[in-house]
């Protein structure tokens, strides 16, 4: 494993019966790193964060997370809250926890995501983007080191996805987590990650390194050339005319 | 504003015992109608007797010990019955539910035998196991494992995946699994199942006390065919009534108490 690597994807394939999802996947991810997997539909996107989180196994190649290759230290975040309906707030952030404090720490996880006051509440009194920054708390209910995002704000207006990139941020800033996430938005992925990697036909097809602390003009330009990656120039053109 | 909200609340006092009284409306008006129609003769009392004398009937044999007698018979063979088929049917509603191959294996099988009316076996229980409990008993059992099976299969089967596919990215156990995801999303279907075999319960358990039995309502009512005590007959009836109401009504609050977040909604924010 290279020095510094959180997760190493090495000549990954996957394939469901005759349909190739995956196609030779080579990517290196460091500790911390925030990564942005963007492309079209069918890219292969979400089949490689199911792979990095164990849900599914590669036809051929290797996925190795941290030196141990636990899958105990990710946590993934979906697209959908998963909030099971019949638990409150409380008890949805703390069943998969084995801690003996973690009602306390489940409580802390609710005020960092301002939800405090919402301990008793069921999941069907919360709106889309409280059940969202629960389903974040309850990611983080563990201390993973590795934090895995399945377009969870696709579903958000456009108010309550922004505060939830600067949540997302903050969080993963502060716990130094790595963090992969998957979404079709190249404005978000522009914003929020450190390294945006362009899945096409099937492999990593392209990789952008972010400038830090990049303004809005610097967010634009790294949208438009991923954008550009992604449709080809070509596309882009026939758009604008 | 402090006015109109002591208005609004005095509003909502008026309100909920109407609310309350509302289902009862119907029954009382018919029982009256019934009474006075009696009174006024224009029902004989060999053909319906009054409630009053229903009522009347019902206390003598109260005090005489005969219906707390087969009350308490027919209770325990319908709860007996009840455990036994809901627990078999759960049972086999969970673990064809839960695994692929036993699903293959039974069934096929199960769905065979359900579509078989389970009191068209009453001829063959009566030769097997003759007139005693157990025949009773088993009959009820054999009704009511049916819909507790079907609810509990079709309740596991058809859990979200996506709430699965989380507990497992969570590392949940298979107990964990299925204690804290599985069983709670089957539960509302299972509830179903328990409240339909509820009256599957007392209808199997009518028809075999009036065939064959020497004891419990059903017994009780055809003994009272056989003396033309039209009162009797009609307690009985009046009893099976009440039996089905409380057992709907004990279903309805374990549902209420289990289910409760299914009460809760976003008005409540």
């Amino acid at each position: 494993m290279i020095k510094n690597s959180m997760i190493e994807i090495k000549n990954v394939n996957k394939m469901y019966q005759d349909l190739t999802a995956l196609k030779n996947v080579n990517l290196n991810i460091n500790q911390g790193e925030f990564i942005a997997l963007v492309g079209m539909s069918g890219g292969g996107k979400s089949t490689l964060l199911r792979l990095i989180a164990g849900l599914e196994k590669p036809t051929s190649g290797s996925i190795t997370v941290g030196e141990d290759n636990s899958r105990s230290v990710m946590r993934m975040m979906f697209q959908e809250d998963r909030l099971l309906p019949w638990m409150n707030v409380l008890d949805n952030l703390s069943f998969g926890s084995k801690d003996k404090n973690t009602k306390a720490h489940a409580k802390e996880l609710l005020n960092l995501v301002e939800l405090g006051d919402y301990a008793d509440h069921f999941p069907n009194q919360l709106s889309g983007g409280q059940k969202q920054r629960i389903a974040l708390a309850r990611a983080l209910m563990t201390n993973p080191k590795v934090l895995l995002l399945d377009e969870p704000l696709g579903a958000l207006d456009a108010l309550t996805r922004r505060k939830m990139q600067d949540l997302i941020l903050d969080v993963c800033q502060k716990q130094h987590l790595t963090t992969i996430l998957v979404t079709h938005d190249v404005d978000e992925a522009a914003r929020m990650a450190d390294r945006i990697v362009v899945m096409k036909e099937s492999t990593n097809y392209y990789e952008e390194t972010c400038p830090k602390n990049r303004n809005a003009g610097q967010i634009g330009i790294v949208a438009d050339r991923v954008l550009n990656e992604i449709l080809g120039e070509k596309e882009i053109q026939k758009q604008t005319a | 504003m402090q006015d109109s909200l002591t208005i609004a609340r005095k509003k909502r006092k008026f309100v909920l015992p109407v609310t309350k009284l509302l289902p009862f409306l119907l029954p009382i008006i018919l029982i009256l109608f019934w009474q006075v129609s009696s009174t006024l003769g224009w029902l004989s009392s060999s053909v319906l007797p009054s409630p009053l004398a229903v009522f009347q009937d019902g206390i003598k044999l109260t005090q005489s010990g005969e219906l707390p007698k087969n009350l308490s018979i027919s209770l325990y063979r319908a709860t007996v019955g009840l455990l036994i088929g809901g627990g078999v049917g759960f049972i086999l509603g969970f673990i064809n539910g839960m695994s692929k191959t036993c699903r293959l294996l039974f069934d096929s099988s199960i769905q065979m035998f359900r579509n078989i009316p389970h009191l068209a076996l009453i001829p063959l229980i009566i030769l097997w196991l003759g007139i005693n409990e157990s025949a009773k008993i088993s009959l009820v059992a054999i009704g009511t494992m049916f819909p507790v099976y079907i609810n509990t299969f079709h309740g596991i089967s058809s859990v979200d995946p996506d709430l699965i596919e989380m507990g497992k990215s969570y590392e949940l156990s298979k107990g964990q699994m299925f204690f804290k995801i599985i069983f709670p999303a089957a539960l509302p279907q299972i509830l179903v199942g328990i409240r339909y075999a509820l009256g599957v319960m007392w209808t199997t358990l009518i028809v075999a006390e009036t065939i064959s039995a020497s004891s419990g309502i059903g017994y009780m009512a055809n003994n009272a065919e056989d003396f033309m005590d039209m009162e009797t007959v009609i307690l009985c009836i009046v009893v099976y009534a009440v039996l089905g109401k409380i057992s709907d009504l004990v279903a309805k609050s374990f549902e209420s108490l289990l289910l409760e977040w299914q009460k809760t909604g976003r008005s409540n924010v």
